[in-house]
């Protein structure tokens, strides 16, 4: 019955759904400060590449290993979105044009393909996995088995933060804040509310967790390092969080989908559907347009909950 | 906490900043670039003579600059035109494919016929028509359906990309030599679709640079001298005040995208019938010429006439990265510095918009 092919698809839908989510609960978190973050890709690539260096580099057991890797991309991640609040909450500039310099900076042809060259982190496997485990034994029972109790530690990691992030969001006073900011940053500055630090936390932290996103795909997904490995995982990331309509329950469910449409070549190949391939990879990329032009048609003039001041420095001189 | 400066906003913008900012940024970007080399145990002063001797002493450094940097003009190109609405069209790295598959199929289809001179000239509007095409599909979703474009244009980047394996490696296209059985290629366009290359003072320059030149001038004209031009100004500066007077807001996005989408469509179409000659699929994919567009707009201030010099720049840059790829230089390096690049012009708009005060220490006596 686990090899059924609904059950490995949706098996495979979490397993490479999980990075997505993380990436697009960073967005979530980011541009709920009103910061939009369009760096996710380069910032993931270098939390991949960062990761899977030190993978192979540190020594200690193997969980200490993956721990260190761990913590190393999301370091990584973190550094790099704070090199993009600097741009945009200090410096003020254009968000998009910040946001795309990251990607470009950091992507495919840029800086981690220059480490993962100097480091020759291609040259090898990277051998100290994030592995799938059986919980509790429960792996083999059908269904449920192969799909909620066989992923990696990063899946379960996931569903805590969804509780996790929306009870801070919504149930916290900083959370409160933190969407007023994201709102009206006017307001939010009047009652005292210290913008600027607002905005530069939280793109730190949404910048981690795009790091933790990218070492996902070292790590787990691709067990070799290739240049651009991520493959647009970041822009559809972006595209996620306007699908979640900036929630992370939502959003979960969409990186669910978006997982289940980039494993579908693998899954369909290894059973010998015929389908052609280049259908199949482009189909992530044509649901995202899809996906945002259903959101952006029907419910344009419904505010969806993007925050009004997404995209716009605050110029606190003028207000 | 009080920070130590504070930002005034400029009420007008001294003309002086338009090329100061551009070299300021350069010098910026080499410094970090340097920390950057040093960190990683290089010696950024002998890395960076290299990259001159390489891009730009000489006759023979030059031309290949030049060579490099044509596509770059129509990428950059492609990007400031867009830029200029306050439209980011990433997507010059799709539309370019997408030019380089039309102006192919002109060349392949007509070659045999047509005299050189038409064959320039067909198979430039049919690269031109592919790009434009597929980016007007960007510009009829943001303009009837309000979806942002940065991501709709970037999904059809990949989307292009997929396309061009398979005409090339999944299927026995058009476009595919049919004598490749076990290396896929694409089939050559016959000689006579061949563009010209000149040759000024021992400097060989390929006549889509001489278009690329032609073409930012014509972009420049349009922007500053027409009707059309001022009406794309107003949108760009105030959506409201030109619903007011009546500007058409969505037919102009959709013009303004494929009109970007053409120019780098013309790039595509430059690629094939000046330098390659065929339909490389991965060739296109490894050099990224959308992306670097980017930069090479951002830094150009978006500025069409600046678009051609900052491409020769970045395309010297690029070009001595490619002579020099080895062990002692690593590749990503130059894609490393071109983010910086693109970084410090970023940062350079606050110099554009804000002087930049001190906060005088007296004044913070208040503990």
């Amino acid at each position: 019955m686990n090899s059924n092919l609904v059950v490995i698809i949706a098996a495979s839908a979490i397993f490479y759904g999980t990075p997505l989510f993380f990436a697009a609960l960073g967005g979530i978190i980011t541009e709920r400060s009103g910061v939009l973050n369009l760096g996710v890709e380069g910032t993931m690539l270098l939390g991949a590449v960062t990761g899977a260096w030190a993978s192979q580099h540190i020594p200690g057991s193997a969980w200490f290993t993956v721990l260190a890797s761990i913590f190393i991309g999301m370091t990584a991640g973190a550094l790099t979105s704070a090199l993009l609040a600097f741009l945009c909450v200090t410096l003020r500039t254009n968000q998009t044009v910040a946001g795309l310099a990251i990607t470009i900076f950091a992507g495919g042809v840029g800086l981690s393909s220059y480490f993962a060259n100097i480091w020759k982190v291609a040259e090898g496997p990277v051998d100290r996995q994030i592995r799938k485990f059986d919980v509790l034994g429960l792996g083999d029972s059908p269904i449920v088995g192969p799909i909620i109790f066989n992923q990696t530690i990063l899946t379960y990691v996931s569903w805590v933060l969804v509780i996790g992030v929306s009870f801070y969001l919504f149930r916290t006073r900083f959370g409160l804040q933190l969407r007023a900011v994201g709102e009206s940053p006017q307001t939010a500055d009047a009652m005292g509310i210290d913008v600027v630090k607002y905005r530069y936390v939280h793109t730190i932290v949404g910048g981690a967790l795009a790091g933790l996103g990218g070492v996902y795909y070292s790590l787990a997904i691709v067990p070799t390092w290739v240049n651009g490995m991520t493959r647009g995982a970041g822009w559809i990331a972006i595209a996620l969080v306007i699908f979640g309509f900036w929630r992370p329950g939502i959003t979960l469910l969409g990186a669910y989908l978006f997982g289940a449409l980039q494993s579908l070549g693998s899954t369909l190949k290894a059973r010998n559907v015929n389908i052609s391939g280049d259908i199949l990879d482009a189909l992530p990329f044509f649901m995202t347009i899809v996906v945002l032009v259903l959101i952006s048609s029907r419910f344009a003039h419904r505010r969806l909950g993007a925050p009004a001041s997404l995209g716009v420095p605050y110029e606190r001189e003028e207000r | 906490m009080r920070s130590p400066v504070r930002f005034e906003r400029r009420l007008e913008q001294p003309k002086w900043l338009n090329w100061a900012i551009p070299v300021l940024s350069l010098v910026a970007a080499l410094v970090l670039g340097a920390i950057v080399l040093l960190a990683t145990g290089k010696n950024p002063i002998e890395v960076y003579d290299r990259i001159f001797e390489r891009g730009f002493a000489g006759t023979r450094a030059l031309s290949g600059s030049i060579k490099t940097a044509t596509p770059l003009a129509f990428t950059g190109l492609c990007a400031a035109v867009a830029f200029r609405m306050g439209l980011i069209n990433i997507g010059g790295e799709g539309q370019f494919y997408m030019g380089a598959v039309g102006a192919t199929w002109a060349g392949l289809a007509f070659g045999n016929d047509l005299p050189t001179g038409v064959l320039v000239i067909v198979m430039s509007l049919s690269g031109m028509l592919w790009g434009g095409f597929y980016a007007a599909i960007v510009g009829v979703l943001r303009a009837k359906f309000n979806t942002n474009e940065i991501i709709t244009s970037l999904m059809m980047n990949y989307i292009a990309a997929i396309f061009l394996n398979y005409l090339i490696y999944n299927s026995t296209s058009y476009w595919r030599d049919p004598k490749s059985r076990n290396f896929p290629a694409g089939k050559p366009i016959p000689k006579r679709a061949d563009w010209n290359v000149y040759e000024i003072f021992g400097t060989r320059i390929p006549l889509s640079f001489l278009i690329a030149v032609m073409a930012a001038v014509g972009v420049w004209v349009l922007y500053k001298r027409t009707r059309f031009g001022f009406e794309v100004g107003v949108i760009a500066d105030s959506p409201k005040a030109a619903r007011y007077a009546g500007i058409r807001t969505s037919s102009t996005i959709i013009i303004v995208l494929a009109l970007s989408g053409a120019l780098a469509g013309l790039g595509g179409a430059a690629d094939v019938g000046n330098f390659r000659g065929l339909l490389d699929s991965k060739g296109l994919q490894m050099s990224g010429y959308g992306y670097t567009g980017i930069v090479v707009a951002a830094l150009a201030r978006f500025n069409p006439i600046s678009t051609i010099v900052v491409a020769v720049l970045i395309g010297g840059l690029t070009n001595a990265g490619f002579a020099l790829q080895g062990p002692d230089f690593p590749s990503g390096l130059v894609g490393t510095l071109q983010g910086l690049i693109l970084f410090t012009a970023v940062a350079g708009e606050v110099l554009v918009r804000y002087r930049i005060r001190r906060n005088r220490r007296t004044v913070a006596v208040a503990a």
